[in-house]
């Protein structure tokens, strides 16, 4: 906008007149936009501010802050539950998105081809489980992962193979407990955003490739997927966040600290401990800027590769 | 390629598929069957906990725990609502919710087509420069500043047990503005408002009494999403609500269920998660192409 690049510059007088004018002349467009930047100064900007400084800070709420400079990153990068957690959260979210993200896109190249019908009935189905709500998900699943009456391990049994103690042993099962659930869960939305995405590709591209001879996996992996790049990305950069800030499910699942052996403690769930039960509050800011930080890296990750384009359609 | 050129390649490929040999046909056939097969067992694994949870909410503890398991109705719906009503205020926690997230989707809602419409009909200095800094908003993880957010929220406004903590701070998205603008720009007509200004109406009329109506379909769409999100959230009501009958409906379920290796009466717990569940499984099949139609918008401009 030529406003924007004046602003930055020396203002003579009469531009600076010229720029007064426009902004009072449209003030009631900062009238409708003051909402959300008052809001995001309020609840967003300052504690994300705020939280900076207490990571350098003791505090438990109640004495007065105590500076205590890079020690509580000191001690974090020395905590074993801190790395537990880190270690956990992300072998959960990466297990769990390969076939959330891969079955999504073959599910939705299935339904958006012209073998199947009734479209409207599967998509449907599939996003039931995004409309619940995480923590009513978490209980359904908790009463079907029952270790003496759930209905998987009747499954399993029935079957003749062994029933699984999702909970016990060295707590090997509450990993894919969670990933199980998370999968049931997010499945159906990247589907429904592929899908849509599918659906703006042109038909004809596909027509064309048949009479070429392409065949069903070239036309996927040749036509399809370079032209959904830019919906990949969107999904991986949400999934990273969802997946670094998962909560509702483990602490429903396993408690709050995350089972046998902290199996399923995540590091939302470290830091929601930390913070808000031991009022260690320096410590727990210090950990959501660690965490922060891992989100804004992995995302930037995700953008250089999957960003750059590769087609010129 | 002329369009012509490829008009005429798609004409000669629809009269070769007419005349397909046999074996290709059974081919397709086959394809039909495996597409149709896969989704339809996907289907199920994604209906059946909704099924399964119905029937344990009607099943005492003794028909929950017998072996093989009933996939029928029982016979103790009664008893476990009579239970899950002596464990949490059931009713008030309903109204909690539905009080929360009818007036958070309002507030929602208004500040959210005032941005977007800002954003998409006026030309004012620094436009582009504020509308960068929305965006950039969406990137920050919402985690960095919890601490700082619950301490706010607690101490110095206050709001522990009230439902301004629930309703306010997320009020003004940054999604739903982007959202909104994309909506706007593409069907509100510029003309329109100029017609309007000639006709001199003030500003706050043209949106209010002009725009506004012409909303209807996407504050219908973007609401449906606002609310089932509010629905559905748990951490923040969990920091905030202290006080069993201001706990929204996942609080209240998550005391239903305790320790898991002390277990839980399956019965009373799946009861509640199906009365918490059912109002927006109704608003979802009843809207269910508003909301995809909200969904994608929101993902393929993005």
């Amino acid at each position: 906008m030529g406003q924007t690049t004046a602003s930055a510059m020396p203002l003579s007088a009469s531009r600076r007149t010229t720029l007064w004018r426009e902004i009072r002349r449209n003030w009631v467009a900062y009238v409708y936009i003051s909402p959300f930047f008052i809001l995001f100064a309020i609840f967003g900007a300052f504690p994300i501010f705020f939280s900076f400084v207490l990571s350098f800070h003791q505090w438990n709420a109640i004495t007065p802050p105590q500076w205590v400079g890079l020690d509580n990153y000191v001690r974090l990068f020395q905590d074993r539950l801190f790395w537990l957690a880190m270690w956990n959260t992300i072998f959960i979210g990466v297990i769990a998105h390969i076939p959330i993200l891969g079955g999504a896109m073959v599910l939705a190249f299935i339904i958006n081809s012209a073998a199947v019908r009734f479209k409207h009935f599967y998509r449907s189905a599939y996003f039931l489980p995004v409309v619940t709500s995480p923590v009513a998900v978490s209980l359904i699943f908790s009463t079907l992962y029952g270790v003496r009456f759930g209905l998987i391990n009747w499954v399993l049994v029935t079957l003749g193979l062994p029933p699984i103690d999702w909970w016990g042993g060295n707590g090997e099962w509450i990993k894919p407990a969670i990933i199980i659930l998370f999968i049931w869960r997010w499945l159906g939305w990247n589907m429904i955003i592929y899908l849509a995405g599918l659906q703006g590709i042109n038909p004809e591209l596909y027509e064309v490739a048949a009479i070429d001879g392409a065949n069903l996996r070239q036309i996927f992996f040749k036509i399809t997927l370079p032209l959904m790049q830019p919906i990949i990305l969107f999904t991986l950069v949400l999934s990273t966040v969802g997946a670094m800030t998962i909560f509702d499910e483990p602490y429903l699942l396993v408690g709050t600290t995350g089972g046998t052996n902290n199996a399923g403690l995540t590091i939302t769930m470290y830091l929601y401990d930390r913070g808000f039960r031991f009022a260690h509050l320096g410590y727990a800011s210090a950990m959501a800027y660690v965490v922060s930080a891992v989100i804004v890296f992995v995302s930037v990750l995700n953008i250089r590769f999957f960003g750059r384009s590769r087609t010129e359609v | 390629m002329t369009p012509s050129e490829t008009t005429r390649l798609i004409e000669t490929a629809r009269r070769d598929a007419r005349r397909k040999p046999r074996t290709k046909r059974w081919r397709q056939l086959a394809r039909e069957i495996v597409f149709n097969g896969i989704l339809m067992v996907g289907a199920f694994l994604s209906a059946f906990p909704f099924y399964w949870m119905f029937i344990l909410a009607t099943q005492s503890t003794n028909q929950i725990f017998s072996w093989p398991p009933q996939f029928t109705p029982g016979d103790n719906l009664v008893a476990n609502y009579q239970n899950m009503l002596t464990i949490i205020p059931f009713w008030r926690n309903f109204a909690n919710s539905v009080f929360v997230g009818v007036t958070h989707t309002a507030l929602a809602l208004l500040f959210c087509s005032m941005g977007g419409y800002a954003f998409a009909m006026y030309r004012f200095p620094g436009r582009d420069w504020l509308f960068a800094v929305l965006l950039a908003t969406m990137m920050i993880p919402w985690i960095a500043g919890i601490v700082p957010w619950f301490i706010l929220i607690s101490k110095w406004l206050q709001w522990i047990n009230r439902f301004e903590a629930l309703i306010i701070p997320g009020a003004a998205s940054a999604f739903g503005i982007f959202w909104m603008r994309q909506y706007i720009q593409e069907s509100v007509p510029s003309e329109l408002l100029d017609a309007a200004r000639i006709d001199g109406c003030h500003e706050f009329t043209i949106f209010f009494r002009i725009v506004a109506p012409l909303l209807a379909p996407a504050f219908a769409a973007l609401g449906i999403m606002i609310f089932i999100n509010n629905w559905n959230a748990f951490l923040g009501p969990l920091l905030v609500m202290q006080d069993k009958s201001m706990y929204t409906l996942p609080v209240a379920l998550s005391l239903l269920r305790q320790d898991p290796r002390r277990g839980f009466d399956a019965g009373v717990l799946m009861l509640g998660t199906a009365m918490a569940t059912l109002p927006m499984l109704i608003v979802f099949l009843i809207a269910t192409r508003r909301f995809m139609a909200g969904l994608t918008l929101g993902a393929l401009k993005g």
